[in-house]
């Protein structure tokens, strides 16, 4: 498939955020955890599109809509290769990574069903700590467990 | 504050006004335990740098292990560690320790390895720790430590075992001079003390 052909299979917006490289099967993780489900923005996206990085990735473009580095690097834990695209009037006129934070707040449930955060009412903090080159993990602020972002359930 | 729930007790001090002690939170912590514990290792090998410390039993939810080891991993300890399959040390605290470039050592059966201990520390296994009860019944008389198991074992080396018991330790260890248990759980009662004084300022 030509690129030309590949771009139209998502349409194109006129300003606003496209996020690329997501891997497929998070596609709706990042979804909530960005709360896209609650916008009222026209959002339109693709996945299971073919990625030579990724195999397959998903695609999330949205119209007049930008996010400030803090909340977009939530999907960091996710989606660590995720690629910002900052268009105006169909042109690209930024790029810009994710970053890992080294905290995160309220976003996740805590895995380890015996922490207070999921038996009262306390907002979750994890540290975010490097696992391997590819892969972090969560420490829970309050019972010192870890939690898997790919098992991560988001709120 | 003592609570099954884990994290419950740094909650409850980041919205009390008044000092919170931790006196141990579900499987998580037990840092008044740790202290009398660090009390107890100075005084009988008269330092707490560069020791080997066993850890034997239940690892994984035997919250006095996860705060000794976090404590003790200040005094470039090596670690070696003896539990069933089911109850080993999780993954969060070979991460700290890895963090840390510590050494430590796995192991499933209590064998000759304990001879070059310093200190051994025993904890009890626990039959609701057990998915499977059979299992249970098969493992809880391969963590038993018996006195003539202690003949090679070095002269400063000292027993702990934060009690009660179950039968982890046999009766006939506790003549047996390496026992330092009883004495251990004596030393619970200034360490707390201490804490408590410390807290109320009282000098």
């Amino acid at each position: 498939m030509s690129d030309q052909k590949k771009k139209l299979l998502v349409s194109a917006i006129e300003n606003g955020t496209v996020i690329d490289h997501i891997p497929a099967n998070h596609l709706f993780k990042v979804i909530s955890i960005l709360g896209l489900d609650s916008l009222k923005k026209q959002i339109t996206f693709g996945t299971n599109l073919e990625s030579k990085k990724l195999g397959h990735k998903a695609i999330i473009k949205l119209s007049e809509v930008y996010f400030k580095d803090e909340d977009i690097n939530k999907i960091a834990l996710i989606a660590p290769h995720a690629k910002l695209n900052i268009i105006h009037n169909f042109k690209v006129t930024d790029k810009r990574d994710v970053q890992v934070p080294e905290k995160i707040k309220g976003i996740a449930k805590c895995g380890n069903p015996k922490c207070i955060t999921n038996n009262d009412n306390v907002n979750t903090i994890f540290y975010v700590l490097p696992k391997d080159s590819e892969k972090v993990a969560l420490k829970c602020h309050y019972c010192e467990k870890i939690t898997d972002p790919e098992d991560m359930e988001v709120f | 504050m003592r609570h099954p729930l884990e994290g419950s007790a740094r909650f409850a001090s980041e919205v009390a006004d008044i000092p919170v002690v931790n006196a141990g939170d579900g499987a998580n912590q037990h840092p008044t335990q740790t202290l009398l514990d660090l009390y107890s290792i100075r005084k009988t090998q008269g330092t707490l740098e560069n020791l080997n410390v066993f850890l034997i039993g239940d690892l994984k939810y035997g919250r006095t292990v996860h705060s000794l080891l976090m404590a003790m991993s200040n005094f470039n300890t090596t670690f070696n560690f003896i539990s069933p399959e089911e109850l080993k040390l999780p993954d969060e605290y070979k991460m700290y320790l890895q963090d840390k470039g510590l050494e430590y050592e796995e192991h499933i059966d209590i064998t000759d390895n304990i001879n070059n201990a310093d200190i051994i520390y025993m904890t009890r296994i626990q039959r609701e720790r057990f998915s499977d009860p059979m299992e249970y019944e098969k493992t809880k008389n391969s963590y038993v430590l018996k006195n003539d198991m202690l003949d090679g074992t070095k002269e400063n080396m000292k027993i702990l075992h934060p009690l009660p018991r179950v039968n982890e330790i046999h009766e006939d260890v506790d003549e047996n001079k390496k026992s330092y248990y009883f004495t251990q759980a004596l030393n619970g009662v200034y360490t707390r003390m201490a804490i408590i004084t410390s807290i109320l300022g009282i000098k």
